[in-house]
């Protein structure tokens, strides 16, 4: 671990003046991402610009017109926001996409913000001494041909096949969620779908943000398709392990027809993948478990495996077909 | 890049130097000699290190210290509320006696914390994966208190004795 | 001055019992001192911080060592390599004569060590040494058609091959064959401590003194590795271990971190060194269990009755030293058959080095063995007990002696009992629960009862009768310091609470290591003729001050039986028909185990055992990438070991038994059997849900997913 400087800003502008000003800065929030980075030598900042006790740990309701949501502060705890009523009523899959994560203590240290940013767990990327190109740009990528269990499925590039972590993001990109961003000219909104970007050539960027970005908030539509939702984690362990493959689901039918169906994937892209071609191919239909297959066939229409991870679309078309299904009776039970 | 911070440790009012790269861990291990809080794998996946702070489970290994300055932190230790003997334990503590939730004992002051953590969370009515209905409030079931101690790692694999230790406590 | 004693039989009163563990108040406050927390009060005054350096090549030589950079590092006091370190008076052990020579044998070796006043000048000192080789080419992957290395013998000093009638032929006329191949996955230890050190020179009477806290299993032994190669006698080398946050086997034995202490330690005179070696090191440096490759062959009769048994071992060893894992040696006496073959052959790759992990041997041979047997009972169409029950040997298949008291079945018929296991459907794939196939199996288990040789213990009248008793075992979360106080007791004939008893520390009577399932035996053997003998020299009212040192004798009747302990191991799993996800509801472990000394303790190395098991059995593997050379699941985030949540209805039991020619105490040793066969018990309980046979560990939910 380098020695590095520390501070401590009174306004997210500050913090964001801060990093602006001085190149190889990063902001510490929880930590829990940022500090296992700093002892296996992945970062080397100069300086860290500790976010944690700005003002930004609010859960409020909003109505910007267009509808009603929830507005998270960054800074709200994992464990925190998975206890808020709001969002144990409304938005099930971001509270059991939550509590899948990690540990009680994590989840108590862990930020919303931090959680969206926190970067692969592919052994190489953790490893400094082998080949990384998202570590070290142009040394190459080791999973291709090495422990692939977890690699990615989808959107991968020669460069890198690594996978994005977090639960949270998968459930709160299913539900069409903004991020409120803190930037060098001012405040911006980002759909989550967008934060997030494929390797292509260049892996070691794994958002489109700027080091200066501050991600302040960010704001989840209560509309649609939100209370009848889940989040379905598959993995080795029955906890505390990463997902080999998981599915965030929002259902709603009419009379038994599909009316809006949000699917969201963990574990098989460098972004939490928002399965909508899957989506459009079920509104519309009833929903059996032939049609979810063939939705979700035709969402991974373009997936390529290798022997490690040749399970994974197997896995994730019988996982989406059950979790979906559960909804559908979930939702025939409430309806009855 | 040192930094002077202050700590209150087990109800003891604490001024430290810290490199600005020391973890809380190790400004408690290493530098004020609170090993209580052990360390088992540094990276936030084994909870050997779980102390409370600010009243709630917290992992030590991934926090900076200069991040915590003004902390209020309570280990194993400071819950049997200091001198050695058995009969001012913490009622975990005595649990985990009675039910041998232990082998080499190693994790078992970050399971200790965790579980005081855990009966907390339950109470302010926290859900976990395993709570079916996430609008109510939770029961203590043993599927409960096995997910919400999975944080902790026993390799000694003293679970079931920990499972009753919680239980136990959460009944007194 | 030790005397050699005859034991006999002790009057148990305590043994048997509950005891609360001593120490229990000690652990769950975190007042127990591990190895680098020791502190002024224990004269560790002023510690340096030490870290390894490791090779980032699996094979080569160091050509250069940088260490300018670490050196202007603040804090950082010195930086060792091979040339600057202190030279070994014996360098024959190739993982612990590190930094003598620049060759590198596998990638994580030692290559320098950075001294430091602060633990985090250490790392960055250590990130900043700059190591540059002359690199070859390695060889690090096990593979059928590399493992052929015959080795001289197998752990601890057992045959490589053996072989009796003609397994071909009986093979060849068999009415049923069972020929398959398992493997089971690369394990590491994996103790929740990971391995320290803590050590520091000064003289004694004009004489050179190594003082260490050690993270070890036998602080004698360490002791006795490490003086020779330092140029010391042993008594110059004193290592305590009085908390152990578990081994496993992995402390069995001072592994490289240990010598680099004490190298560094030599070059700072005066100062203590402390090391924690991180867990992403113990994946290189401390030990771990070999992949193995089990070819077996059962040829039975139509009723099941087995007349023939094969088992062919491929596994893998380091180049730089050899350990051999004695997989097939449970199938050279679990079974009748006249016709039987075992052999083990190795690749011997530019590896880090394995060693042991619980249960040797027994661990991952007994998963092949009994899988197979399971398949052979499918095949024969009978119940798997009963496949065991016609089975069973007269005489130890592989001595032709005596069991002395093998009940195996007696595990099975208790095991049966209270597991249920009547109401089993005859055929796999039977039962549905939601969305679960649900299903049971059992296993055998068996481990050898051993005593080790060079133990002693002293006790020692304290007056008002109360008595110090002292051996060096050390206790690694077993509950030594507890039982060995109730033997202490009732070989004295007073209450727990009158031994003051002292452990783990090399300036006690010699004690062998906590390993093996051998120390209750071997120690309480000691204990035991020490009190006898004491007794017989001093009588029941000793004055104050009045002590006997002895050694056990062994028992004349010893050679002529053959010592082993049995259990039975019944498992329900749950396989989800959507996800492959896979959970064992219940998990029993019946037992015959001689007695046992303290019930508490004892359910907690059965039921510890059954969960390591259980872990080896779903989850364990670490991932060896054969381009470098080095373990690249190397955290317990990707070297998963049970969690809480995977522990269910866990529990065990044991036959009421005492096995009195073997120990005075009558036991027989527990720490090892409950990891037998638990992985074979889950695999095929698995199988009995699904239909579908896994012939390797770990069994991951992947393996379940029909298209």
């Amino acid at each position: 671990m380098r020695t590095l400087e520390y501070l401590r800003p009174a306004t997210p502008a500050d913090a964001v003046r801060a990093v602006a000003e001085h190149p190889g800065a990063r902001y510490l929030g929880g930590g829990t991402n940022l500090v296992d980075h700093l002892k296996l030598g992945i970062a080397a900042p100069e300086l860290l610009v500790d976010v944690s006790r700005l003002p930004l740990d609010e859960v409020e309701t909003y109505d910007d017109g267009s509808g009603a949501g929830l507005r998270v502060g960054a800074n709200v705890r994992n464990s925190d926001l998975a206890a808020h009523p709001l969002v144990r009523s409304e938005l099930p899959l971001v509270a059991r996409a939550l509590l899948a994560g990690a540990s009680g203590q994590i989840r108590n240290q862990a930020t919303t913000g931090g959680n969206l940013l926190q970067r692969t767990r592919c052994v190489y990327f953790q490893d400094p001494t082998t080949p990384c190109n998202k570590r070290e740009p142009g040394s190459g990528c080791s999973a291709i041909e090495g422990y692939g269990r977890y690699n990615a499925i989808l959107g991968a590039s020669p460069d890198c096949v690594a996978t994005h972590p977090s639960d949270l993001a998968v459930a709160l990109v299913a539900l069409d969620t903004t991020v409120v961003v803190l930037g060098a000219d001012g405040e911006r909104r980002v759909p989550l779908e967008e934060l997030h970007r494929l390797p292509a050539d260049d892996p070691s960027r794994d958002t489109r943000l700027a080091p200066e970005d501050l991600v302040t908030a960010v704001e989840i539509p209560l509309a649609g398709a939100t209370k009848l939702s889940t989040y379905r984690k598959v993995r080795d362990r029955a906890s505390y392990a990463f997902a080999l493959v998981s599915v965030a689901a929002a259902l709603h039918l009419t009379e038994g027809i599909v009316t809006d169906v949000r699917i969201a994937w963990g574990g098989v892209a460098h972004v939490p993948w928002r399965a909508r071609r899957a989506e459009a191919a079920l509104i519309g239909h009833a929903l059996t478990e032939q049609a979810i297959r063939e939705a979700v066939g035709d969402e991974l229409r373009h997936a390529e495996t290798s022997e490690q991870n040749a399970y994974k679309p197997p896995m994730l078309r019988r996982t989406t077909a059950h979790t979906l299904l559960q909804l559908a009776a979930q939702s025939r039970e409430e309806s009855r | 890049m040192d930094e002077t911070i202050r700590l209150t440790v087990d109800g003891a009012e604490r001024t430290v130097e810290v490199d600005t790269r020391t973890t809380l861990l190790d400004a408690l291990r290493e530098r004020l000699e609170v090993t209580a809080p052990k360390k088992g794998c540094d990276h936030g996946q084994c909870g050997s290190c779980t102390v409370l702070l600010n009243g709630r489970r917290h992992l030590t290994c991934l926090a900076l210290a200069v991040a915590h300055d003004g902390a209020e932190i309570t280990t194993a230790d400071g819950l049997a509320g200091g001198g050695p003997s058995a009969d001012r334990l913490h009622p975990v503590q005595q649990a985990f006696l009675d039910h041998d939730g232990y082998q080499c004992g190693y994790c078992t002051p970050g399971q200790v914390c965790s579980a005081v953590g855990v009966l907390d969370e339950v109470k302010n009515g926290h859900p976990s994966h395993v709570t079916a209905d996430l609008e109510g409030d939770p029961d203590l079931t043993d599927d409960e208190i096995r997910e919400r101690m999975s944080g902790n790692l026993c390799r000694c694999g003293a679970y079931p004795g920990i499972l009753a230790a919680v239980r136990q406590a959460a009944g007194a | 001055m030790s005397v050699e004693q005859q034991t006999t039989p002790v009057r148990v009163r305590s043994i048997g019992t509950h005891l609360d563990r001593v120490d229990g108040v000690a652990k769950v406050t975190g007042r127990a001192p591990y190895a680098v927390e020791h502190g002024e009060a224990d004269g560790v005054v002023d510690p340096l911080h030490l870290w390894l350096v490791q090779s980032t090549v699996a094979k080569g030589v160091v050509v250069d060592v940088d260490t300018e950079s670490a050196r202007d590092h603040p804090g950082v006091i010195a930086v060792l390599d091979h040339a600057s370190a202190p030279r070994l008076a014996e360098s024959d052990d190739g993982e612990l004569a590190i930094l003598q020579e620049p060759t590198v044998h596998f990638r994580g070796q030692i290559v320098a060590l950075v001294l430091a006043e602060t633990s985090e000048a250490a790392r960055e000192g250590a990130a900043l040494v700059n190591v540059s080789y002359d690199v070859e080419p390695h060889e690090a992957e096990l593979r059928e058609d590399n493992a052929s290395y015959r080795p001289d013998s197998v752990n601890p000093d057992m045959e490589t091959d053996t072989e009796e009638g003609d397994v071909d032929a009986a093979i060849a006329a068999a009415d049923i064959v069972v020929e398959q191949t398992y493997r089971t996955a690369y394990e590491h230890n994996n103790p929740l401590e990971p391995h320290a050190t803590v050590a520091w020179w000064d003289e004694e009477d004009g004489r050179e003194i190594l003082s260490m806290f050690d993270s070890s299993q036998g602080v004698h032994g360490v002791a006795q590795t490490l003086a020779p190669m330092l140029g010391l006698e042993v008594d110059q080398v004193r290592v305590r271990a009085p908390y152990v946050g578990g081994g496993f086997g992995s402390k069995g034995e001072a592994h490289a971190h240990v010598m680099a202490t004490a190298l560094a330690a030599r070059t700072v005179r005066g100062r203590p060194v402390k090391l924690a070696v991180t867990r992403q090191q113990m994946f290189a440096l401390t030990g771990y269990r070999t992949a193995t490759i089990s070819h077996v062959r059962l040829g039975a009769g139509a009723d099941g009755r087995l007349a023939a048994i094969e088992h062919r071992v491929q596994e893998q060893s380091s180049a730089l030293k050899e350990y051999a894992e004695q997989t097939a040696s449970p199938t050279r006496m679990m079974y009748a058959a006249p016709h039987r073959r075992t052999s083990h052959r190795l690749a011997l790759l530019d590896v880090a080095v394995p060693s042991w992990m619980r249960a040797p041997g027994e661990m991952p041979g007994m998963f092949a063995h009994e899988v197979a047997m399971d398949e052979l009972a499918v095949e024969c169409g009978l119940d798997p007990i009963e496949l065991r029950i016609r089975n069973e040997p007269e005489l130890d298949p592989e001595t032709k002696k005596p069991f002395n008291n093998r009940r195996l079945l007696d595990c099975f018929r208790r095991g049966a009992e209270r597991f249920g296991w009547s109401s089993r459907p005859a055929h796999a794939r039977a039962t549905q629960d939601g969305d679960w196939w649900v299903g049971t199996g059992v296993a055998s288990a068996t481990y050898p009862a051993m005593r080790m040789p060079g133990n002693a213990a002293r006790v020692r009248s304290l007056g008002a009768g109360r008595y110090a008793v002292a051996i060096g075992s050390v206790d690694i979360g077993t509950g030594a310091r507890t039982v060995l106080t109730q033997i202490a007791a009732d070989a004295l004939g007073v209450e727990p609470g009158a031994i003051d008893l002292a452990i783990a520390d090399t300036r006690l009577p010699p004690a062998s290591v906590a390993g093996g399932s051998s120390g209750t035996s071997s120690w309480g053997s000691a204990v035991v003729a020490a009190a006898q003998r004491f007794r017989a020299d001093h009588g029941e009212h000793p004055d104050p001050g009045v002590e006997t040192t002895a050694s056990a004798a062994d028992d004349p009747q010893a050679d002529e039986l053959a010592f082993h302990s049995f259990g039975s191991v019944f498992a329900e799993a749950r396989v989800h028909r959507w996800t492959g996800e896979i959970r064992v509801p219940r998990l029993l472990g019946v037992y015959s185990v001689g007695r046992v000394i303290n019930p508490t303790t004892a359910r907690s190395q059965f039921i510890g055992g059954l969960v390591m098991g259980l872990s080896a059995g779903l989850f364990e593997e670490s991932y060896r990438d054969a381009r470098f050379g080095h373990m690249v699941t190397q955290d317990l985030a990707s070297y998963h070991v049970a969690s809480h949540a995977d522990v269910l209805d866990i529990d065990a039991e044991w036959l009421e038994e005492s096995d009195e020619v073997f120990t005075p105490m009558g036991s027989r040793g527990i720490g090892e059997i409950g990891i037998v066969g638990t992985a074979a018990a889950v695999a095929n309980a698995t199988y009995h849900a699904t239909g579908m046979r896994v012939r390797s560990i770990p069994i991951t939910p992947d393996r379940f997913l029909e298209s």
